[in-house]
C-alpha cells in the first residue's frame, strides 16, 4: 500500500511526500493540524494541509530567521516571538546566554501540546525559564505593548488562512511601536516564484516599506517549501542587516549551526533580478506616494 | 388575499421556497421561458464568474415556484413561516430593498395632502415615498447629542406635542434604531399613536437583530407598531437588496400586498427570495446564539477600542430613559473628533491603507457594521488599525466642525417641491431659496436637504465642509454639487 501527502504549491503544482504513519490528526479552534512520520523528510507538521515543518528541513528556517538579526544586533535581550507553537524559533533563540525575555505568542494551544508530544527535539527549549507562553491573538497582544522589545520575530503561517492578520499594516505598526528604538523585525515573507504567492509576499513587503525605515528582503533555500524557495523580511528602525553585521562578534559566541554562516548572511541579501525588480516596483510606488 | 389562521403547524426548520428551488433543479425542466440566459447556457462568461449553482436557480415564477405578486404556495408559506419568526401578522417578502419596503409602508397609509409624523433623521427612502404620494412631513426635531454630534431618538413630549398640534395626521414613524443605534421609546410612542388613531410605522433597517436577541432593544413588533420595514440582509444575513416587510393585526395585508405591486418587480428574484427563506431559517433556529455572539464581540470591541484612548465607542451608558431609550449593543459607533480626525477620515484611511471597509464615516464619526458574519480575527485588526491611526495621524482637533443638527425649514411639501418649476443657482447663490431636490451625505443617506425646504447659509458651509473632508455627497441633479435647483 502506498501512502502518501500531497500539498498543492501552487494551483497547477503538487508536492507529494511519502507517509509511514499519520501520527496525529486533530481540528483545533483555528486550524487541522497533522502530523506524519514519512521516510524521507521525518516528522512532518501540516497545518490546514500546508506542511509548517519537517525534521529534516526545519533547521534552514528556524537558524536564518533567528541568527540573521542576532549577529546584526549587538545586545539583544528581550524578544517576541508570533506564531512560532512548534518552539524551533525558540530552539535557536534559547541558545544566546544574552537573551533575558522570550515571549511566545501563539494563538493556537493545540498546536503546541501536539509538537511537546510529537516534536519534542523542536519544542525542547519551550520549557526555558525565559520562555513565556501566551495563548492570545497576536494583534491583541501586540497593541499592549510599547518599546519593550529588542527582536520581534514572526513565524506565521501563510497569509491565506488564520494568520492572514499578521500580514497587515496594522500589525507592521504596531510591531513597529513594540519595539525600542533600535529594534528589529524578521519575518517570514512568503516565497516569490508562483503568482499568488508573489503578489502576498509584494503586498506584505510594500506594508513594511511604508512602516520601517530599513526594509530588506533575503532568501534560502528549504525543500519542502512552496518552490523549494523562500524569503525573509529584515525590518529595522535603526540596523541595516549587511553594514552592520558583527562577524566577529558573532563568530566569538562560538554557536554551532547547520545552515547559517556570517559569509552566508551577506550573500542571503543578494537577490536575483527578477526578485529585485518585483521588491522595487512597491518600494517606488510607497516612495512615490510620500 | 385571505389571512385566516391555516390548519398547518408553522415548522421554523422548513424552508419553503429553498426546498422548491432544490426540487425544481433536480427535475432538469427543460427553460422555453426567461431569463433568456437559460440557467446560464447562454452567459458563458457570467456562469464562470457567478458559478453554476448560482446562475442555475435564476429563474421565473412559475407554479411549482409561485409568484411574488400574488403568492399561493411556497413564497406564502415562506411569508407566514417569516411572520410567524419575526411575531408578525403577516411578512412581505421584498425584492426592491428595505427602501422598498419603507416607501410600502408610507404609501400603504398615507395618501396626497396627509401629514405624516417623523423624525428629521430619516432615510432618504421615506421622503421619496412623500414625493411619491404627496403627503405632508411633519417634522419631530430629534435631541442632538452636543458631544457627538448625532441626532437621537425622539422624545415622548415632542412626538405628544406634535400629535397634539397635528390630530389629523395619519401615521408616526420611528427609527427603530437610527444608523448609529439609538432607539426611541416606541412601545410609548406606539401607545400615543394609536390613542390618537393613527398608524405607527417602524424603519427596522438596522434592526433586524432585535427579533432574535436577548437584551436587544424592543422590536416593532413586539411595541405594537403596525408595520415594520427590515432589512434583513443588513445583519441577518440575506442577499443585498432582500428585505422583509412586516404587518401588524390592524393593517390590511390585501390592500399592502396592492400597493407593494405598484412599484415593485414582476420578475422577483429567486436568487434573493432564497436568500431570505434561507436566513430566516437560521435565525429561528439559531439567531439567539448568533446575536449574542456579536453582542460580546461588540462589547469586545468597544472596550478596546475605548482602552486606545482618544477614540469614544460610546454604548449603552447613553442611554437616557428617553431621546436615548435604548442603544444598539451590536453597533459598534466611534466618535473620533478627539484625535483630530473627522470619521470621514479615519474612513478613508482605514479603507486607503489598511484594506479595511467599515460602514460610513461622517463629520466626528465612524460606524463599524458587526453582524452575523463577523469573527475576532478581524475585530483585532480593527482594533489595531485604529490604535495605528491614533499613533500615526493623531492631531489637535481644535478647528474641527461638530457636526450640528440643522432645523428645517419646510415651506412645501416634498411632492409639490420637487414637480414645480425651478431654476439652478450656483450653491452660495441659493441662500433663502426653497430646494427642490436632496443633499446628502451617503452613507448614510440621510438628507441634509430635503425637497420643499429652505434653503440657509448654515445648512451651505455644512455642505461645504462636508465636501471637503471627503463626504460622498449625492441628491442634487448637478454631480460635483456645485449648483443646486431651487423653486422659481
Amino acid at each position: 500500500m502506498e501512502l502518501w501527502f500531497s500539498e498543492f504549491h501552487a494551483p497547477d503544482v503538487k508536492h507529494s511526500i511519502r507517509v509511514n504513519r499519520h501520527l496525529y490528526s486533530q481540528k483545533s479552534d483555528y486550524q487541522q493540524i497533522d502530523i506524519f512520520d514519512t521516510p524521507e523528510f521525518g516528522r512532518v507538521l501540516a497545518l490546514d494541509g500546508n506542511v509548517q515543518l519537517t525534521e529534516r528541513d526545519e533547521f534552514i528556517y528556524d537558524e536564518m530567521i533567528t541568527h540573521v538579526p542576532m549577529a546584526v544586533h549587538p545586545a539583544i535581550s528581550d524578544i517576541l516571538v508570533i506564531g512560532a507553537g512548534d518552539g524551533g524559533v525558540v530552539k535557536e533563540l534559547a541558545r544566546y546566554d544574552q537573551v533575558r525575555r522570550i515571549d511566545l505568542v501563539e494563538m493556537d494551544p493545540d498546536v503546541v501540546k501536539a509538537c511537546r508530544t510529537y516534536l519534542p527535539e523542536n519544542a525542547s527549549r519551550l520549557d526555558d525559564s525565559r520562555v513565556h507562553i501566551y495563548y492570545d491573538n497576536a494583534l491583541r497582544f501586540i497593541r499592549r505593548c510599547t518599546e519593550q522589545y529588542d527582536l520581534i520575530i514572526v513565524d506565521s503561517t501563510d497569509p491565506f488562512g488564520p494568520s492572514e492578520g499578521y500580514f497587515t499594516r496594522e500589525f507592521y505598526g504596531i510591531c513597529y511601536n513594540a519595539l525600542r528604538e533600535d529594534g528589529i523585525m524578521v519575518n517570514q515573507q512568503g516565497s516569490p516564484f508562483y503568482q499568488h504567492d508573489a503578489e502576498a509576499m509584494q503586498r506584505s513587503h510594500k506594508r513594511i516599506v511604508s512602516t520601517f525605515p530599513i526594509s530588506r528582503v533575503y532568501q534560502a533555500h528549504i525543500p519542502t517549501y512552496a518552490a523549494g524557495y523562500w524569503l525573509f523580511g529584515f525590518a529595522s528602525k535603526k540596523y541595516h542587516p549587511v553594514d552592520d553585521l558583527d562577524t566577529a562578534r558573532w563568530l566569538s559566541l562560538n554557536l554551532q549551526t547547520k545552515y547559517y554562516t556570517t559569509k552566508l548572511h551577506v550573500g542571503a541579501f543578494y537577490l536575483p533580478a527578477f526578485l529585485e525588480r518585483m521588491l522595487e516596483e512597491v518600494e517606488q510606488s510607497d516612495a512615490a506616494k510620500r | 388575499m385571505e389571512l385566516e389562521k391555516e390548519e398547518t403547524v408553522l415548522d421554523q426548520n422548513r424552508a419553503p421556497i429553498y426546498e422548491a428551488l432544490q426540487t425544481f433543479r433536480q427535475m432538469r425542466v427543460v427553460p422555453f421561458d426567461v431569463p433568456g440566459h437559460k440557467r446560464g447556457r447562454g452567459n458563458p462568461e457570467l456562469t464562470a464568474f457567478l458559478g453554476e449553482r448560482c446562475v442555475g436557480i435564476d429563474v421565473n415564477s412559475m407554479k411549482p415556484l409561485d409568484n411574488l405578486c400574488h403568492p399561493v404556495s411556497v413564497i406564502r408559506e415562506a411569508e407566514r413561516l417569516a411572520a410567524d419568526a419575526f411575531g408578525a401578522a403577516y411578512a412581505f417578502l421584498m425584492v426592491g430593498g428595505t427602501t422598498s419596503s419603507v416607501q410600502s409602508m408610507v404609501l400603504s397609509t398615507c395618501k396626497r395632502g396627509d401629514k405624516i409624523i417623523l423624525p428629521r433623521n430619516v432615510h432618504r427612502s421615506v421622503i421619496n415615498a412623500l414625493v411619491l404620494c404627496g403627503a405632508v412631513p411633519v417634522y419631530v426635531n430629534p435631541e442632538v447629542d452636543r458631544r457627538l454630534g448625532i441626532s437621537l431618538g425622539m422624545q415622548r413630549e415632542q412626538v405628544a406635542r406634535a400629535i397634539a398640534q397635528n390630530p389629523d395626521a395619519v401615521a408616526v414613524l420611528v427609527n427603530n434604531p437610527t444608523y448609529y443605534g439609538v432607539c426611541s421609546d416606541i412601545r410609548a410612542i406606539v401607545q400615543m399613536a394609536h390613542d390618537a388613531n393613527m398608524y405607527c410605522l417602524a424603519d427596522e433597517a438596522h434592526g433586524t437583530h432585535f427579533y432574535f436577541g436577548t437584551g436587544m432593544p424592543l422590536s416593532a413588533m413586539e411595541a405594537g407598531a403596525d408595520m415594520a420595514a427590515v432589512s434583513m440582509h443588513k445583519s441577518g444575513g440575506s442577499l443585498t437588496q432582500s428585505s422583509f416587510l412586516l404587518i401588524g393585526p390592524r393593517v390590511n395585508a390585501g390592500h399592502v400586498r396592492q400597493i407593494i405591486n405598484l412599484t415593485q418587480t414582476t420578475s422577483g428574484s429567486y436568487l434573493l427570495m432564497s436568500s431570505l427563506d434561507i436566513s430566516r431559517r437560521n435565525l429561528a433556529l439559531r439567531g439567539r446564539e448568533i446575536f449574542s455572539r456579536v453582542m460580546e464581540m461588540a462589547g469586545y470591541a468597544r472596550e478596546e477600542v475605548n482602552a486606545i484612548g482618544g477614540y469614544y465607542a460610546y454604548g449603552s451608558e447613553l442611554i437616557n430613559g428617553n431621546s436615548i431609550f435604548n442603544f444598539d449593543p451590536i453597533k459598534l459607533s466611534v466618535h473620533t473628533r478627539d484625535i483630530g480626525l473627522a470619521g470621514i477620515e479615519v474612513y478613508d484611511i482605514l479603507r486607503d491603507e489598511y484594506d479595511i471597509q467599515i460602514e460610513f464615516g461622517d463629520i466626528g464619526n465612524i460606524l463599524a457594521y458587526l453582524s452575523i458574519g463577523d469573527r475576532p480575527q478581524e475585530v483585532e485588526r480593527l482594533v489595531s488599525a485604529l490604535a495605528e491611526i491614533r499613533r500615526r495621524y493623531q492631531k489637535d482637533s481644535s478647528g474641527l466642525l461638530s457636526q450640528e443638527y440643522i432645523d428645517p425649514v419646510v415651506v412645501t411639501s416634498p411632492q409639490e417641491a420637487f414637480y414645480a418649476k425651478k431654476r439652478s443657482l450656483p450653491l452660495r447663490e441659493s441662500v433663502g431659496c426653497v430646494c427642490s431636490e436632496f443633499v446628502m451625505c451617503y452613507p448614510p443617506g440621510i438628507p441634509i436637504l430635503a425637497p420643499g425646504e429652505k434653503i440657509t447659509k448654515e445648512i451651505l458651509d455644512y455642505i461645504e465642509y462636508a465636501k471637503v473632508k471627503g463626504c460622498s455627497m449625492t441628491g442634487p441633479e448637478d454631480p460635483d454639487i456645485l449648483r443646486l435647483n431651487v423653486l422659481e
